[in-house]
């Protein structure tokens, strides 16, 4: 027998009624505009972009608000609003080559082309409050240094003529990349959906796996090659036109992690990589990700799987922030059905268990007395 | 590809990249400005949708999906029959039935002076200008190492 129960429809109107209002919170207090979110909480903004794998800033911000600041939510509602969308192609690769640097660093190379550039950072800030940003201090306008443009050439390409670093990831050239948005996850997988996935990847998951490779769990020895953050320029093939459109730049960052690597039976001793590309300013995910995804090369490159970060199927299938959060979270909708026949199922095997220790009690009675 | 060909080609691809980089108001100030005309019927959209923004493993390598990025295009015909298209990030309808109609405009022989110099030109100074402070911005925080000599010889 199934039995519905209806109701709680005008309970939950007005508990959405309330969040709006608590959203908005004390009508003295301005409301937040979006271009207010976009410029001042950049970095919160790039995150829900790079996790809702949607680059819009106004959208995230938007987002961000109604998810009044909670960011797995503002993440989850970029997801679902890109699901309205039709899709008008795959855009040619960036060339982060040629992008227009705003930070970019080596931890390997002090001396390369184009130097050590800090952009703005938190590194090397001594994390004190600031007492004046609390009460509305003016900010100085940033230094320049009016010199010559520089080419920037990435860090994997000036080690790549000794030969002690392994090449940038190939692929057979009729490989067609995946899309995880298109086909379900299958493992094992090739690193190019791995990539996918991993860049869209809760940022906190990804990190504490990173951590754990550095930790002793599937030891990888790395260093930052290169972190890069700046604009790349976005191009599409469309059959309308004879040349690929340019659709404008996104910001994006880049981080070459390179791991000491003494060898296997499948490669020789060198140094391999890891590689993570996050939309926006994201240094930390992009790292975390570069640590991933060199760690689930594992198999590729023969070394013994040992540790959680190099389970494909355990990373990939839990690192989606969105999945995980509609599954724990579900847990809190009504199963008063579902409770009940397991209320009832526990109540027969405590009246069983019970009966049991009975006998064996009036047994140890009975031998006690003979 | 003949010669004059790519050259026209790549012109029309420099007003395209300009026209996605500018704002929507930037674009718009200058067409009243302009006296270009804004007459023309739309084909197609404006109308927004996603691309999938792909990259390259090891920055070099294969390509791999990043994720999406919203996009919005257009396509118009002018009175006189050039049709022209425009295609750009963000969700800006009114920017991309201008950049349609600039582009279509383009390749009237005798407007495309006008749209270079009363358009394309002040747009591309205003992004350049803008593209070169944030360059001498980013510049001046390069690291200048130097050695420091520690002990006596």
């Amino acid at each position: 027998m199934y039995v519905a129960v209806k109701g709680g429809e005008a309970a939950i109107a007005n508990a959405h009624r309330l969040l709006a209002d608590r959203r908005r919170g004390d009508r003295s207090v301005p409301a937040l505009r979006l271009d207010q979110i976009v410029e001042q909480l950049a970095l919160g903004v790039d995150r829900v972009m790079s996790e809702g794998s949607l680059y819009d800033r106004e959208l995230a911000a938007l987002a961000v608000v109604q998810a009044r600041g909670d960011m797995i939510e503002a993440i989850f509602l970029v997801r679902a609003y890109r699901t309205t969308l039709p899709r008008f192609g795959y855009t040619n690769p960036v060339d982060t080559g040629a992008m227009q640097v705003e930070r970019r660093i080596s931890a390997t190379y002090k001396d390369l082309p184009g130097g050590q550039v800090l952009g703005p950072t938190f590194d090397y800030t001594h994390r004190l409050l600031d007492p004046e940003l609390a009460a509305g201090a003016e900010v100085e306008t940033p230094a320049q240094r009016p010199v010559e443009p520089e080419a920037m050439p990435r860090v994997s390409a000036i080690l790549a003529h000794e030969g002690l670093i392994e090449a940038d990831g190939e692929m057979p050239l009729d490989h067609v990349p995946g899309d995880i948005t298109r086909e379900p996850l299958q493992f094992p997988m090739a690193r190019d959906i791995r990539l996918q996935a991993l860049s869209r990847g809760d940022e906190g998951f990804l990190l504490a796996l990173g951590y754990s490779t550095q930790r002793g769990y599937a030891r990888n020895h790395p260093f930052v090659g290169e972190i890069r953050i700046g604009e790349v320029e976005l191009e599409l093939d469309v059959p309308e036109l004879p040349f690929a459109v340019p659709l404008g730049s996104i910001r994006i960052t880049e981080c070459q992690m390179v791991n000491q690597f003494k060898g296997s039976a499948k490669a020789p001793p060198q140094f391999t990589r890891g590689y993570g590309l996050v939309f926006g300013q994201s240094e930390r995910k992009a790292m975390a990700m570069a640590l991933c995804d060199r760690a689930l090369r594992a198999g590729e490159l023969g070394e013994d799987i040992v540790a959680a970060a190099q389970d494909e199927e355990f990373v990939i299938s839990h690192s989606d922030n969105v999945q995980a959060t509609g599954f724990v979270e579900h847990l809190k909708l009504p199963h008063y059905v579902d409770f009940q026949a397991e209320l009832g199922l526990v109540r027969r095997m405590r009246a069983e268990y019970e009966a049991r220790e009975n006998e064996d009690k009036a047994e140890e009675k009975r031998e006690a007395a003979e | 590809m003949r010669g004059q060909e790519a050259r026209e080609q790549a012109g029309r691809k420099a007003l395209m990249a300009t026209l996605a980089h500018a704002e929507a108001d930037e674009i718009a100030r200058l067409w009243s400005e302009s006296g270009l005309p804004s007459e023309a019927e739309l084909l197609r959209g404006p109308e927004t949708g996603l691309v999938t923004v792909r990259g390259r493993i090891g920055g070099g390598g294969a390509p791999f999906n990043v994720g999406e990025a919203t996009v919005t295009r257009a396509t118009v015909r002018l009175p006189s029959g050039q049709v022209g298209h425009s295609y750009a990030l963000g969700r800006d309808k009114d920017k991309a039935r201008l950049a349609a109609i600039a582009d279509a405009l383009w390749q009237d022989p005798a407007q495309r002076e006008a749209v270079e110099t009363k358009l394309a030109a002040p747009l591309r100074a205003a992004l350049d200008a803008a593209r070169e402070t944030r360059r001498v911005e980013t510049a001046a925080t390069k690291v200048d190492f130097f050695t420091m000599v520690r002990g006596e010889d």
